[in-house]
């Protein structure tokens, strides 16, 4: 029930010129924005648009430079998160600020700033979550659930402190298509109650079937408001970018030339190494010369120990549950397996693709000091590094890597370019196998573009890639066919004719695979 | 008031240079100070401390004094640059004074066993052993940490205690000079196994100075121009990149450890056979812990080193000079080499980081947003 | 007073110092913060409890000095690692020189002096109770303070909204930022805490255990102490049994060493002769046991990767830079 106030001012937070510099970037420059009550307001802008950083500041998390924010008409200055909290405005973090030792009733009441007492907590947060239809047991570890169910306690926390404007961040990124909708149905009920939402997303289709209204951002700039529904994709997508979006080219694979398995995987099994990790359980896959297979899931089902297991990081017992180019790989290590023509792209850029502080050269060595050990290494491990530079520069200009010096540290690069590096570091070897984990997370849309085509590209010249990734929107513009992870199984994968958002929903959603072929069957 | 860091994009080249001398600079004020406080002329204290101890270097009579540092700094090099590699790969190794003390006896198992054997191959045998004997005894915190994930600080610090302790046993049980009146120390070295001095006719520095001008040298062309140096680094700067380049941190440790060890070790048996020539119940003033100081005030860089640890060297010398000329205690040094410590710590975050001052009234939080600077 | 009494006095004596000390580190480890200075601090309060209490002719003021002077002295250390984000075990290690620099230099005036004894507490017919009377009764101050404090801090973590909030920074110090809990001022008060805690230990030694003050009279307690904590998985009663267990090795191999073996000629044979035996190793070998017992007890602890994995902080050591 929306408590109709006339006498307070019509809009629930205005926010007037703000600001926010951060050395010589700046991240928000004069951004002007509404959010009427009862309203589910869309925030749009590619990453790097300045959309966490607004959000930030109106939560209290970052100090603005310039400008002004007013709630209910009169202008406020957010100090703290608590003082966020006091006026009203809840938020749901998209990298979720949970603790992972603690139980899910004590990080509520962490972040509860009234005097509510220890014991109380746990039972207020079930009778909630149950009534908004969002099940939780307040007594177990944070670190033992899954991305969905961490969402869920994020939301909870949020609503046990009543606020009037809740913040989402990208909140469907970590959920299946099934989940997503659930979330919908929550939003849509708390809008019929009367609260306001602020929702930030790049997806664009459920931005259209949700939001009453939407501003853009641009490289920190607002570049339009505008009426989701009465707008295309299309039209959004040119609003975000700025001009046309590169469409990704998927040429069918030639039937004629043959196409050996390149990576097999064979009963691959594998015992959880930390506290909160997934056990692989029978893991089988072939990846053939020329295709593209893609992985999707859930984040937290195993993508990560499958693919440590499967670049050798982590080395197997058996030689034959990983084979690379016929080979027997499993009892190698990453080296060895690089020597056979495979090449790996981790999830995390800083800090596993790259070492952050050292140069791009010194990070092209990291990967390539086994393989390229003639070209950038002489007796006793001499480093030839003037061999190394010329390497970084002709894939720093293969791949449009931008940047501000002329060899800096990776951590000096935005996300889209050092990416741009990493992938272009493998693919300067001309892989055989290419092995791929969340290849365009955090990276803007022309360098995603640029990233998605060299994959195909690679794959078609006959080389076997295979990519894990949480974006289906990516999976289904690249891949030949797709497999499904859940819970440390993987599915068979489905020919990507085959393949619909709704299946590989449901199986992200741990379905058997049985039934979801067995429904499309009734269906057709 | 508030201090406020802000990353730099780049770390900074010149603050790399600047900060070690900056670090000193704040120390003699702070150390000015403290002899004030000590009731101390600090200019005076100053002058003996830093300057007295170098005079050498334009009065030839004082010549020899010079070479007192070479013998105080040797030590403190070949440690430091032992532990750079352990530090630069994120091990930390702080229990050198161990794995001196162990080279020490380890080294002079011929001397004392058989102190009638004499030959030129007493020497480089002794040296080799103490090299083995710091690095077996090194290898055990790093056996641990690979084996059981045991904290290696702890461990190899516990094993100092240990080994303080095995050398007092030693030097008053077992190995006890009989004719030495119930002393509690061994037999003379004899002439084979003394290590010679450099050049006799202007004073005592002896070939403990060459080892640790040579390990500097060997030690910054293996980190700075060598695959093995970058993989140093990378498992030192960030683990998981390390796995992924295929390095294994496990052999890292070994190779962390069982270097500073052997060169502690070296360090250890110089020392006794140079400027002892016979072991007793302590053979260190300390160095193994200096030498982290010294370590850190180079900043890892071994060429650094070399000149870090010629400052902590004439600390040492400082002290005593002080402790003779206006009775400032010796226990100063320490403290002073404490201070210095910890003012390279906090020079090293300009680095990295801009630092800003910034004015905070805990009122501005309460007022409305308008006129927000 | 029986042998068994002597014993169970002297084994609290022994242990109280590293329960304190070691108490104090858990409660800075739990936000997060690896402070290697323990030794360095705790040789600061005893070089301040003795001088002060030498001075005034009050043994509880230099208690309440050492306590001052030991958080005052770990600000430094909070000032580095908190504010300047240095390298938390680079900085630990030189507190801890910093502290054996100047306790030296503070106590050079104070070698060979005889100190005061903080009394202990002697309770009409309870301290005179056999057996347990004196060890529970008729203890010095700070072994109840120890306890006390072992109990505030077990309840103030895991009974107290302020507790969770500091295992919260512990555990993941960009989520406490993100909720707008003051992660760097939580922490230097957890840091002082701990350096007052050692302080108060570094009092014990030097008023209590060995009334006297000798350079570098901790004797590697501090380091102990940190084994404590990871010993005891960042629980509080668990390091009060870690500190007593090595409380009792302590003494044990102290009473071996003292014990003339002609004293113990009325033991049965098979005993006798492994008495014989245990006193036929060197001195220097049993007083090396408390360290290679440190040893063994991390070796034990730490092989399961998994379990020390789940209960180390997860934030432990690592640099915290607020974006602001």
């Amino acid at each position: 029930m929306g408590a109709a106030n006339g006498s307070e001012a019509a809009n629930l937070l205005e926010v007037v010129g703000l600001t926010k510099i951060f050395g010589t970037l700046t991240a928000c420059d004069h951004i002007n924005l509404t959010i009427g009550r009862g309203e589910i307001h869309a925030l749009l802008g590619e990453n790097g648009a300045g959309k966490s950083t607004l959000v930030k500041m109106l939560f209290g998390s970052l100090e603005p430079n310039e400008g002004e924010i007013r709630w209910k008409g009169e202008p406020v200055r957010i100090a703290s998160p608590g003082a966020a909290r006091k006026l009203g405005i809840g938020m749901v973090f998209q990298h979720f600020s949970l603790f992972e030792a603690l139980t899910a009733a004590e990080n509520i009441a962490l972040s509860l700033d009234h005097k509510t007492p220890i014991g109380t907590i746990a039972a207020k947060a079930q009778a909630l979550s149950y009534g908004y239809g969002l099940p939780l047991d307040p007594n177990s570890l944070v670190g033992d659930l899954s991305v969905g169910e961490r969402q869920r306690i994020e939301i909870i926390r949020c609503l046990l402190q009543v606020p009037e404007l809740i913040i989402l961040d990208e909140p469907t990124s970590v959920l299946t298509p099934q989940e997503a909708d659930k979330l919908f149905e929550t939003l849509e009920r708390l809008r019929s109650e009367g609260k306001s939402i602020l929702y930030i997303s790049h997806r664009l289709e459920e931005v259209k079937r949700m939001c009453d209204r939407a501003t853009v951002l641009r490289h920190g700039k607002v570049v339009g408001h505008c009426d989701p529904r009465k707008e295309t994709a299309a039209s959004l997508a040119r609003m975000m970018v700025g001009n046309e979006v590169l469409q990704v080219v998927r040429p069918p694979v030639e039937e004629s030339a043959p196409h050996p398995a390149l990576l097999e995987i064979r009963g691959l099994d594998r015992k959880p190494a930390t506290p909160f990790s997934i056990p692989l359980k029978n893991i089988n896959l072939e990846v053939k010369a020329g295709e593209v297979v893609g992985i999707a899931g859930v984040a937290g089902n195993g993508q990560g120990e499958l693919f440590e297991a499967v670049s050798g990081e982590v080395r197997q017992q058996d030689g034959g549950s990983i084979r690379i180019r016929g080979r027997d790989a499993g009892h190698l290590a990453i080296s060895g397996r690089r020597l056979l023509g495979a090449a790996f792209v981790p999830e995390e850029r800083l800090g596993h693709g790259a070492a952050p502080r050292m140069t791009l050269s010194e990070n092209l060595l990291l990967s390539r000091h086994k393989t390229d050990r003639k070209a950038f290494l002489g007796a006793a491990g001499f480093v030839h590094s003037g061999a190394i530079a010329a390497a970084a520069q002709r894939i720093i200009k293969a791949m449009d890597v931008r940047k501000s010096a002329p060899d800096p540290e990776a951590a000096a690069l935005s996300g889209g370019n050092l990416q741009k590096f990493i992938i272009g570091r493998e693919l300067d070897r001309r892989p055989s196998v290419m092995v791929v984990n969340q290849p365009t997370w955090g990276v803007d849309a022309g360098a995603a573009a640029r990233i998605r085509q060299a994959l195909i590209e690679l794959a078609r010249s006959g080389s076997a890639v295979l990519v894990i990734s949480q974006d289906l929107d990516e999976l289904f513009e690249i891949s030949d066919a797709i497999a499904v992870m859940h819970n440390g199984t993987l599915s068979r994968p489905l020919p990507i004719a085959q393949a619909t958002f709704e299946k590989i929903g449901l199986l992200m959603g741990g379905a058997e695979p049985g039934h979801v072929e067995h429904d499309v069957k009734e269906v057709a | 008031m508030r201090v406020e860091l802000i990353k730099r994009p780049q770390r900074s080249a010149l603050f790399s240079v600047l900060s070690p001398f900056i670090a000193l600079g704040l120390t003699l004020v702070a150390g000015a100070v403290m002899f004030s406080l000590l009731g101390k002329n600090p200019i005076e204290a100053l002058y003996y401390y830093f300057v007295a101890p170098l005079s050498g270097l334009w009065n030839p009579d004082d010549f020899w004094q010079l070479h007192e540092l070479a013998i105080k700094a040797a030590p403190l090099i070949l440690i430091a640059v032992g532990l750079s590699i352990c530090y630069l790969s994120n091990n930390w190794n702080i229990g050198a004074e161990g794995q001196f003390i162990v080279g020490g006896i380890v080294g002079s198992i011929l001397p004392v066993v058989f102190p009638t054997f004499e030959s030129w191959i007493v020497l480089p045998l002794m040296l080799l052993m103490g090299i083995v004997g710091g690095a077996a005894y090194a290898a055990i915190p790093a056996f641990l940490k690979t084996r059981f994930n045991t904290n290696e600080i702890l461990t190899s610090l516990m094993l100092v205690y240990v080994a303080q302790l095995l050398l007092d046993w030693i030097v008053r049980g077992p190995w006890r000079d009989p004719k030495g009146f119930n002393f509690p120390q061994t037999v003379q070295f004899n002439d084979s196994a003394v290590l010679p001095e450099i050049f006799p006719a202007s004073g005592r520095a002896n070939w403990g100075f060459v080892f640790a001008l040579v390990a500097a040298l060997v030690m910054w062309f293996l980190v700075s121009k060598t695959l093995k140096g970058f993989e140093v680094k990378v498992l030192g700067q960030s683990p998981r990149a390390g796995r992924f380049a295929g390095f294994s941190s496990s052999r890292m440790v070994f190779f962390g450890f069982l270097v500073s060890g052997g060169l502690a070790g070296l360090a250890g048996i110089s020392e006794v056979s140079g400027a002892i020539g016979q072991l007793q119940p302590t053979i260190s003033p300390g160095y193994g812990f200096t030498a982290i100081i010294v370590a850190f005030l180079g900043r890892l860089n071994p060429l650094g080193i070399v000149a870090a640890g010629l400052v902590l060297g004439l600390s040492y010398l400082g002290g005593e000079a002080a402790q003779v000329s206006i009775g400032l205690s010796d226990k100063a040094v320490r403290a002073f080499q404490g201070m210095l410590l910890f003012f390279v710590l906090a020079c090293d975050t300009l680095i990295l980081y801009r630092i800003r001052l910034v004015r905070t009234s805990p009122a501005k939080a309460l007022e409305p947003a308008h006129g927000n600077a | 007073m029986g042998t068994l009494e002597a014993i169970l006095l002297t084994i609290a004596t022994a242990s109280t110092p590293l329960l304190i000390a070691a108490i104090g580190e858990l409660v800075v480890e739990r936000s997060g913060v690896l402070n290697l200075g323990v030794e360095g601090m705790m040789l600061m309060g005893a070089v301040t409890g003795f001088g002060v209490a030498l001075t005034t002719g009050s043994p509880w003021l230099g208690v309440i000095a050492a306590i001052i002077v030991g958080a005052l002295f770990s600000l430094l250390f909070g000032f580095l690692t908190l504010t300047l984000v240095t390298n938390q075990v680079a900085t630990g290690l030189a507190l801890t020189l910093l502290g054996m620099g100047f306790s030296g230099m503070l106590g050079v005036g104070f070698v060979g002096l005889p100190g005061m004894r903080l009394g202990n507490l002697s309770i009409p017919i309870l301290s005179d109770l056999p057996v347990i009377g004196k060890f529970i009764f008729g203890e010095d101050p700070l072994f109840y303070i120890s306890i006390l404090l072992t109990a505030g801090v077990a309840w103030f973590l895991f009974r107290t909204r302020a507790g969770l909030t500091l295992r919260s920074i512990g555990d993941n110090h960009s989520s406490a930022h993100a909720l707008g809990i003051d992660v760097i001022g939580i922490r230097y008060l957890a840091v002082m805490f701990g350096g007052a805690c050692a302080g108060l230990a570094g009092a014990h030694l030097s008023l209590v255990y060995t009334p006297q003050w000798v350079e570098n009279m901790t004797a590697g307690r501090g380091w102990i102490a940190l084994a404590l904590v990871v010993f005891s998985s960042w629980r509080p009663w668990r390091v009060l049994a870690g500190a007593y267990l090595f409380g009792a090795i302590t003494i044990a191999q102290l009473h071996i060493q003292a014990t003339n073996l002609a004293d113990l000629a009325f033991l049965p044979g098979p005993l006798y002769w492994l008495a014989s035996v245990i006193k036929s190793v060197p001195a220097q070998f049993l007083s090396s046991l408390p360290y290679l017992a440190t040893i063994l007890v991390l070796v034990l602890i730490s092989r399961n990767r998994r379990l020390t994995m789940m209960n180390t902080p997860a934030s432990l050591g690592r640099a915290f830079v607020p974006d602001r």
